[in-house]
């Protein structure tokens, strides 16, 4: 399991715009680098990152060989109800995480 | 009013030029960077810090002790400890850095296999037990054994090495604020270590650094762990003597 920070705000309001912060520790390996015995380094990096709010998709994104080790993404959600934030993040290799944190709305 | 002119006539005597000027290389990164390193959920040395954090609570080999085991709460008792590094060992009767004592604890107390330098695990631990120390000043003990080193690492700091034939001095004393190429020269203070560099895009130690400056001047580097970095790293503690640690830091 890779360590994840994210960052969720709490006491939120209905209606609310909130920005959720995710950081995940990976090396991000290019596929283009040649290792210390000249051959090419196996690409190993983290494909696709998809958030669900309450059972729908409201944030995706394809990660590509030019993205840094230890990806940090944000974006932004309107807080309308309470319920789970799903972040799921799939790679190469069979990489697959996800975390569930809850949101919770209150006026 | 009184006291003023007294006040006055003692701050030049407080603080000397040098340490007037002191600058840890925090203050000359972009204002981006130094965001990414003030937030605990953007700054990516963090993961080092959780990662060290299990490894300290998680015994070194099955039903073995765990450094929490004799150390109990880091929070507690190692608050303040990595600033006093690098320290005399008796029982190697020489200086030690802290990831050298991390090292050293694992083998003689918990009888595990040795962790090799700048592997994953030692700088998790190293992270997480100098991240106990943030904000405190480094404080070099006054232990006299240390003097000889101390003053080897001084020797070596001034020493001129390599193709270029430049010594850390030339750099970080006589041009430190200018520019090299497209970065400003840091004055090489060791406030952050282990720390997370941009360039690196990883976790790494004061060696790992120290070794990139020397093939930077196309010196040969040390071996990692050689006495020469732990001389070298007593120097510069003593140069940062009360500057405030902030590991895991974030660099270019």
């Amino acid at each position: 399991m890779a360590r994840v920070l994210l960052n969720i705000p709490r006491g939120v309001r209905p209606g609310e715009v909130i920005t959720i912060r995710t950081l995940i520790q990976h090396r991000m390996e290019t596929g283009y680098r040649p290792g210390p015995d000249g051959e090419v380094l196996p690409r190993d990096i983290i494909r696709r990152f998809t958030a669900t709010y309450d059972g729908a998709e409201i944030f995706a994104a394809d990660l590509s060989p030019a993205i840094a080790a230890n990806p940090f993404l944000a974006f932004t959600l309107v807080a309308t109800v309470t319920g789970p934030l799903v972040l799921r993040w799939q790679g190469d290799n069979g990489f697959d995480q996800t975390e569930t944190r809850e949101i919770t709305v209150a006026p | 009013m009184r006291p003023a002119p007294a006040l006055l006539l003692l701050a030049p005597l407080c603080l000397s030029a040098a340490a007037q000027e002191r600058r840890s290389g925090f203050q000359d990164m972009a204002r981006e960077t130094q965001a990414l390193q003030q937030d605990d959920t953007a700054n990516p040395g963090m993961l080092w810090v959780l990662e060290g954090e299990a490894l300290w609570n998680r015994p070194a080999v099955p039903g073995g002790q765990s450094c929490a085991g004799c150390h109990g709460n880091a929070e507690a008792t190692m608050r303040g400890a990595a600033a006093r590094y690098p320290a005399w060992d008796a029982a190697s009767g020489a200086p030690i850095d802290l990831a050298g004592r991390i090292m050293q604890c694992r083998e003689a107390r918990q009888a595990a296999p040795p962790l090799p330098r700048e592997s994953a695990d030692l700088l998790a631990l190293s992270a997480y037990v100098a991240h106990q120390s943030r904000g405190a000043p480094i404080s070099p003990p006054e232990d006299p054994r240390l003097s000889a080193a101390r003053e080897q690492g001084r020797a070596l700091y001034a020493e001129r090495r390599g193709q270029l034939d430049l010594s850390c001095a030339q750099c970080h004393d006589d041009n430190a604020g200018r520019r090299l190429a497209g970065s400003t020269i840091p004055q090489g203070h060791p406030t952050g270590y282990p720390l997370y560099r941009l360039e690196w895009q990883s976790l790494g130690s004061l060696q790992r650094r120290l070794r990139g400056c020397m093939t930077g001047v196309r010196a040969e580097p040390y071996a990692y762990g050689a006495p020469e970095y732990v001389a070298i790293e007593l120097y510069l503690a003593q140069r940062a003597a009360g500057m405030a640690v902030e590991t895991p830091a974030v660099r270019p």
